[in-house]
C-alpha cells in the first residue's frame, strides 16, 4: 500500500531524471567549464594557469567585440520589434477569414524552415550592388536608384535584420494566429455592438488578451537575437571591415581560428548575463504569478 | 522468389567481402599514411598529386584526406588530435598555427631528417624559428611563399605610359597616378581583411625596411609602433584607398588578378600563387605581367610556406611511415615539382632551379642573402595577435578612423 503510493508520487520525478542529468551535465556544467576557462591563459588548449580577470579587461580593451555589442544592441531591438509588428499584422489580416487561409500560412511561416545559411546567401544575392535589387530597379528605368547598404559601414547591420526578419516573422504569425483563436468571439461582437473601430479592437482589448503568446515569441526572438552568427557569416563576414561583427562571431573566431579560448570563454560569460539579468526578472514573475494564482485557487 | 539457397549463397557472398579487407591489409605491410590538407583548388590538388606519387614511389601508402578551407582543415587536425585519432600527418602553414600542439608535446619530432640533411645550416632562419623548439624540429616545410609581391598588368603599363617598373615608393605612386589618369583601376584589392593585412605588410616592410619591420612585428616594440615612422606606414597606408576602385569590399584575390590580366588595373598586392590565375589565363611572366619583390634594393623576402606536422603516436608503422614522408617531402626534386604547380619557391636552396619561372628566380636570388630574409606576420605573432591586428588594419581602412588612435590600437593588441 506505502509502497504503491510511494511509487505514484515519485513515478514523474524518476521520468525526468534523464533530462535533470542533461540539463546538469550538459547545459550547467558546460557554463560552469566556461567560466572556469575564462578566468585562465588557455590558448588553443585548455590550462590551468589562473590569470584571474585578465581575459575580461583585454575583452573590454578589444574593439571589435565593443561594436559586436553595440551591434547586437542595435540588431536586438530592430529585430525584435520588426518581428513582432509584422508578425502580429499577418496574424490579424489571416484572422479575417480571407480565403486560401491555409495557403497563406504555409507561405509566411516557410522562410522559418530554412537554414540562415541558406537565407544569408539569398539575401547576400539579393542585395549585392549592381546586381539583385538595385539591379532590378535599375533595368526597369530607375536609373539613378541606389541600394548598396551591405556595402555601407553604418547600414550594412540593418540588412542583416532585413533577411532575418524575413525568415522569423512567420514563426510570430503563427503563435500570434494561435493566440488570436484562442480569443473568445463575443469580445468581437460586443466591440462591435459598442460601436468601436476594429484597430481599437486589436490594439486595446485584443493585444492585452494575448499577453502570453507576446511573452512568448519575446522570449523566443530575444534568444535568437543573442545567438546571432550563420546569417553574419553568410551575408557580410562580419564585413565591410569589422562594421558588422557579432558577439557569437567574435567568440567562434577566437575559439576555432584564432587558438584563444580563453578569451572566447570570456567572450560567452559576458553575453550570458545580460541573458540571465533578462530572464530572471521574467522567471520570478511568472513564478510569483503561479504561486498567487495557486493560492486564490 | 527468397529460397534458403539463396540466402545462404548471398551470406557466403557477405562473408567473402566481409573478410576481403582482412587479407588485403594482411598483405599491405607498406606504410600507411593518413595526410590532412587543405590543396583543394586546380593547381594545388595537382600539385599534392606529386608529393603523393613520391610517396608511393618511395613504397608508402597515401590515403588522402583533403579538408576545403585552411581554417577548417587545421580546426580538424587539432579536434582529431585531442580526441585521441590523429591523423599520420597534417599541413600547416610555416607559422605559430601549431606551436601551442608542440608546446602541449603533442607532435612526433623529425629530428631524424633533420640532422641527415642538416636543416640548421641549410633552412632559412625565419623558418627555422617556427619549425624547431628546444633544439628539436617539429615540422617538414615543404615551400616557401612571399606574400607581398607587387604584380603588374604589361597591358595597363602601356595604355598608361609607364615605361619602367617602379623602385621605390615615390615611383610607385607617380605611376598609380598615370594609372588613373589613364582611366584604369590603379591597384586591384580584394577587400577582405586578410588582404589588406598583406598590403599592410608590404607597406611596411617597403617604407620601414627589414628594421622596422621585425621592431614591430617581431619585437612587438610599443616605442616603435608609437614612433612617427610607424605612423607615416599607416598614412600611406590609407593613401593606397584613394587607388581603389569602389566594387573591392568583399572581392576575392583571384578576381582582383583577373582585373590585372584583363589589363583593367595596373597593380595587385598579393602573393606568389597569384601566378597560377596568369598561367591559367596562358599569360607569361616578363611578357604579359611583371613582378616585383620589392621596392627597395634591401627589402625584405616576407616569407611563409607551408609544412606537414606528424601528430604524437607509438604505433611503430605510423612512425615509420611518417619518417618516410618526412624523407620524401625534404627531397629538393619534389619541392621543385611542387612549386612549380603551386606557385611556390623550393625550402631547399640546393634545388635545381632553372625549371621554374622569372619571378621565382628572382625570389630564390633574394633569399640567397640572409639578411633579406624575414616572416610573414603569422610567423612571429600567435594567430589570436595577427588576428586583432588585422581586425583594426581592416577598420583602419574600411572607416574614418584617426591615425593615432590606430596606433594606440595596435600598441594595445600586440601588447598581450
Amino acid at each position: 500500500m506505502l509502497a504503491q503510493r510511494l511509487h505514484v508520487r515519485f513515478a514523474p520525478h524518476l521520468a525526468l531524471v534523464p533530462m535533470a542529468l542533461v540539463v546538469l551535465g550538459a547545459y550547467i556544467g558546460g557554463a560552469l567549464w566556461t567560466l572556469r576557462t575564462s578566468f585562465t591563459a588557455s590558448r588553443t588548449f585548455p590550462s590551468d594557469n589562473f590569470i584571474g580577470a585578465a581575459q575580461y579587461v583585454r575583452l573590454f580593451d578589444n574593439e571589435r567585440w565593443l561594436l559586436s555589442l553595440h551591434n547586437l544592441a542595435v540588431y536586438g531591438v530592430a529585430f525584435i520589434l520588426a518581428c513582432m509588428v509584422i508578425g502580429f499584422l499577418l496574424a490579424v489580416f489571416i484572422d479575417q477569414n480571407v480565403k486560401g487561409e491555409g495557403v497563406l500560412r504555409t507561405v509566411f511561416l516557410y522562410p522559418y524552415a530554412m537554414s540562415f545559411i541558406a537565407t544569408g546567401l539569398v539575401w547576400q544575392w539579393l542585395l549585392a550592388p549592381g546586381s539583385g535589387i538595385e539591379g532590378a530597379v535599375r533595368q526597369m528605368g530607375f536609373d539613378g536608384f541606389s541600394f548598396d547598404w551591405i556595402v555601407h559601414q553604418d547600414l550594412v547591420i540593418y540588412t542583416v535584420v532585413i533577411a532575418t526578419v524575413w525568415q522569423a516573422s512567420g514563426l510570430v504569425m503563427a503563435l500570434m494566429l494561435a493566440g488570436l483563436r484562442g480569443i473568445d468571439p463575443e469580445i468581437y461582437k460586443a466591440a462591435r455592438l459598442d460601436g468601436i473601430p476594429a484597430w481599437r479592437v486589436y490594439l486595446q482589448i485584443v493585444l492585452p488578451m494575448l499577453g502570453p503568446s507576446v511573452a512568448t515569441v519575446f522570449l523566443l526572438l530575444s534568444t535568437a537575437v543573442v545567438k546571432l552568427f550563420d546569417a553574419v557569416v553568410a551575408m557580410t563576414q562580419g564585413g565591410p571591415g569589422i562594421a558588422s561583427e557579432v558577439p557569437a562571431k567574435f567568440i567562434m573566431d577566437h575559439l576555432f581560428l584564432r587558438s584563444n579560448i580563453g578569451l572566447a570563454s570570456a567572450g560567452a560569460v559576458t553575453l550570458l548575463i545580460p541573458v540571465l539579468a533578462l530572464l530572471a526578472p521574467y522567471a520570478y514573475a511568472r513564478s510569483r504569478r503561479a504561486r498567487l494564482a495557486g493560492g486564490h485557487a | 522468389m527468397v529460397t534458403p539457397r539463396y540466402l545462404a549463397a548471398a551470406c557466403t557472398w557477405l562473408c567473402a567481402a566481409a573478410f576481403m579487407p582482412g587479407i588485403a591489409s594482411a598483405q599491405a605491410a607498406a606504410p600507411r599514411a593518413e595526410v590532412i590538407h587543405w590543396w583543394t583548388s586546380g593547381g594545388e590538388s595537382s600539385a599534392v598529386q606529386q608529393v603523393a606519387q613520391a610517396f608511393r614511389n618511395a613504397g608508402g601508402v597515401w590515403v588522402d584526406s583533403a579538408i576545403a578551407g585552411g581554417d577548417q582543415s587545421r580546426a580538424v587536425t587539432i579536434n582529431r588530435i585531442i580526441g585521441g585519432n590523429p591523423p599520420t600527418a597534417a599541413q600547416f602553414n610555416t607559422s605559430k598555427q601549431f606551436t601551442d600542439v608542440i608546446e602541449q608535446d603533442m607532435l612526433n619530432d623529425v629530428d631524424l631528417v633533420a640532422r641527415a640533411q642538416d636543416w640548421d645550416r641549410i633552412l632559412p632562419q625565419p623558418l627555422i624559428d617556427v619549425i624547431k623548439h628546444d633544439g628539436h624540429y617539429y615540422a617538414v616545410p615543404l615551400n616557401i611563399h612571399m606574400q607581398t609581391w607587387f604584380w603588374y598588368s604589361k597591358a595597363a603599363f602601356d595604355k598608361a605610359g609607364i615605361e619602367r617598373e617602379p623602385a621605390s615608393i615615390d615611383e610607385l605612386f607617380a605611376a598609380l597616378d598615370k594609372l588613373k589618369a589613364a582611366g584604369l583601376v590603379p591597384l586591384a584589392h580584394g577587400g577582405q581583411s586578410w588582404q589588406e593585412n598583406i598590403l599592410f605588410s608590404a607597406l611596411l616592410a617597403n617604407i620601414g625596411g627589414r628594421e622596422l619591420y621585425l621592431k614591430v612585428i617581431r619585437d612587438r616594440d610599443q616605442a616603435t609602433i608609437l614612433s612617427p615612422r610607424f605612423r607615416e606606414v599607416l598614412l600611406t597606408f590609407k593613401r593606397m584607398k584613394s587607388y581603389v576602385d569602389a566594387g573591392s569590399p568583399g572581392r576575392n584575390w583571384n578576381d582582383a588578378t583577373a582585373m590585372l590580366i584583363a589589363g583593367k588595373a595596373g597593380f595587385q598586392v598579393m602573393g606568389d600563387w597569384a601566378k597560377g590565375e596568369f598561367t591559367n589565363a596562358g599569360q607569361q611572366p616578363g611578357k604579359h605581367y611583371g613582378c616585383i619583390p620589392g621596392l627597395r634594393a634591401d627589402t625584405p623576402y616576407l616569407m611563409q610556406g607551408d609544412v606537414f606536422v606528424f601528430p604524437r603516436t607509438d604505433k611503430a608503422d605510423a612512425v615509420k611511415a611518417q619518417q618516410l614522408l618526412a624523407r620524401v617531402v625534404s627531397q629538393p626534386d619534389l619541392q621543385v615539382t611542387f612549386s612549380k604547380l603551386k606557385g611556390s619557391i623550393p625550402v631547399r636552396q640546393d634545388a635545381n632551379a632553372a625549371e621554374l619561372d622569372l619571378c621565382a628566380q628572382k625570389g630564390i636570388e633574394i633569399i640567397k642573402d640572409r639578411t633579406r630574409q624575414a616572416g610573414v606576420t603569422e610567423v612571429y605573432l600567435t594567430p589570436d595577435q595577427n588576428g586583432a591586428m588585422q581586425d583594426i588594419l581592416t577598420a583602419y581602412w574600411n572607416m574614418d578612423i584617426k591615425v593615432d588612435k590606430v596606433q594606440r590600437s595596435i600598441a594595445n593588441a600586440l601588447k598581450y
